[in-house]
């Protein structure tokens, strides 16, 4: 195997999936804004740069010049590191969502040598080809809560404590159902590998087999991220943001751009999982990726500009009452169906 | 329960498929009434003119004494013109009061709303700068 060539692609995927995330992840905030006011028949932010186009470069110079404040009393180390994790661990699942099919060709000759590049799928366009790669994911997702509990409570502020309990709370609850609701998939396709759980949508998305599934998937997933109608956690408008009240300049812009990559992590999931990745016609793989993933961040965005919010005991009750049911439900019928089907 | 929740999104879908209601504000200005209250300014006759006569009527109706220091002058047929006239944006509380008393018609409320001004100075109107300069912005004799 050849460690130059497996470091320096890897370094470059890297870097490629990196800059094009976090310019989505800016991109987003500006789509929710417009989205949402032109729901509320209004403009959203078009001021700065043509149809506001440049809001989030704004934004960021913002953010950038805001004091820094660290609360008297706080935990200056885990008060700096929460919002790293958050970060962080949004950041990470991307690692293993393939994006495309083969981006490069299966062997190119080097100055004469002859280079393998289907080592550590190389050619494919993915970070990393694991066969653990939706264990990764989850794994991933949930160590997004210590960011939010820590920061809650190294801020020093009883609210913020509180804050990061209920996210605690709500993040373990669903956590089951998004696990659960995806079983069928992975039953389906024989494999926790991202990639061969797309190439076996290659003829039919998932999402024509798991229509629940798909369902349960997105609910969980809008609660995982803390999004209306789930987003009791922040309350934006009654309480002040819950865990990040103490946060502000680039801290609290991480805990935002960690939220907002949950909203671009969950969407390319459930494309990877049920809506058949970058397969489709006549358009390239990449650009397939990119619309589906968009069409469910815009659909997150929509519904967010539709419903209201849960009370918490309704949060529980359907979390625990009706989505862990039907999802082992939803398992139980996929196992019934291939044993029938397959013998 | 999940037909509501569709009805809901088409709602929204459609309210963002259609057009916002937002007045851009500095670049769209708003229409207002006939019937608004602007600040008060000397109209003048087709031929040019100011149909003022200087008999103090609105001076002396003004509860918050912003139409001060009205001169009479002369005319070649003995008619009074004013030949001086204040009327002081400061103090003018836009109550239309000067426009009733008005025996000719002769100072009405126009319809301008961005009165702000960086100096002072430039909200207390000599007799020029109080005279009508866009006809377009009055109100019609009949009222």
């Amino acid at each position: 195997m050849n460690l130059p060539l497996l470091i320096v692609v890897s370094v470059l995927k890297i870097a490629v999936v990196m800059g094009v995330l976090l310019t989505c992840v800016a991109y987003t905030v500006l789509l929710e804004r417009k989205v949402l006011g032109f729901i509320q028949l209004r403009y959203g932010p078009n001021r700065v740069g043509p149809w506001g186009l440049l809001q989030p470069v704004a934004d960021l110079i913002k953010l950038m010049f805001k004091e820094d404040f660290t609360p008297p009393g706080a935990n200056k180390y885990l008060f700096l590191m929460a919002p790293v994790i958050t970060a962080g661990a949004a950041f990470l699942p991307f690692a293993v969502i393939p994006f495309a099919g083969n981006i490069l060709p299966p062997e190119i000759t080097f100055y004469g040598y002859k280079i393998d590049l289907t080592v550590a799928a190389l050619n494919q366009g993915v970070v990393a080809d694991t066969n653990i790669g939706l264990l990764y994911i989850f794994a991933m997702g949930s160590l997004g809560v210590y960011g939010a509990i820590l920061g809650g409570w190294a801020s020093n502020n009883k609210y913020s404590l509180l804050g990061g309990l209920r996210l605690c709370a709500q993040m373990v609850s669903y956590e089951l159902a998004l696990g659960l609701s995806v079983i069928g998939v992975i039953m389906l396709a024989g494999s926790l590998s991202t990639v061969q759980i797309v190439e076996a949508q290659k003829s039919i998305p998932f999402i024509v087999y798991q229509p629940l599934g798909f369902v349960l998937f997105m609910v969980a997933a809008m609660a995982e991220c803390g999004r209306t109608p789930f987003d009791l956690i922040e309350c934006e408008n009654e309480l002040v943001a819950g865990y990040q009240t103490e946060y502000s300049s680039m801290k609290w812009a991480l805990f935002m751009m960690g939220e907002y990559t949950h909203i671009i992590v969950a969407s390319a999931i459930a494309t990877t999982l049920f809506l058949g990745g970058w397969h489709g016609p006549v358009l390239p793989p990449f650009v397939w990726f990119m619309g589906k993933t968009f069409a469910l961040v815009f659909f997150f965005i929509w519904v967010r500009g539709t419903f209201p919010r849960f009370r918490f005991d309704q949060l529980m009750q359907l979390g625990w009452k009706v989505l862990l049911p039907l999802s082992l439900v939803n398992i139980l019928v996929t196992g019934a169906v291939i044993l029938l089907i397959k013998g | 329960m999940i037909i509501p929740l569709l009805k809901g999104l088409a709602t929204t879908l459609k309210m963002a498929l259609s057009k916002p209601i937002t007045l851009q504000y500095p670049e769209e200005k708003r229409e207002v009434s006939p019937r608004w209250r602007g600040h008060p300014e000397l109209t003048i006759d087709a031929d040019g003119t100011r149909r003022c006569v200087a008999c103090t009527l609105c001076l002396e109706v003004c509860p918050s004494n912003a139409i001060t220091g009205i001169e009479a002058g002369e005319a070649d047929d003995h008619g009074k013109y004013p030949v001086a006239f204040t009327i002081d944006l400061q103090r003018c509380i836009f109550c239309g009061f000067c426009q009733e008393a008005c025996p000719k018609g002769a100072i009405k409320l126009n319809n301008l709303y961005e009165l702000a001004q960086y100096d002072k100075k430039l909200l207390v109107l000599d007799i020029e700068r109080a005279t009508q300069s866009k006809p377009q912005l009055r109100l019609g004799d009949w009222l």
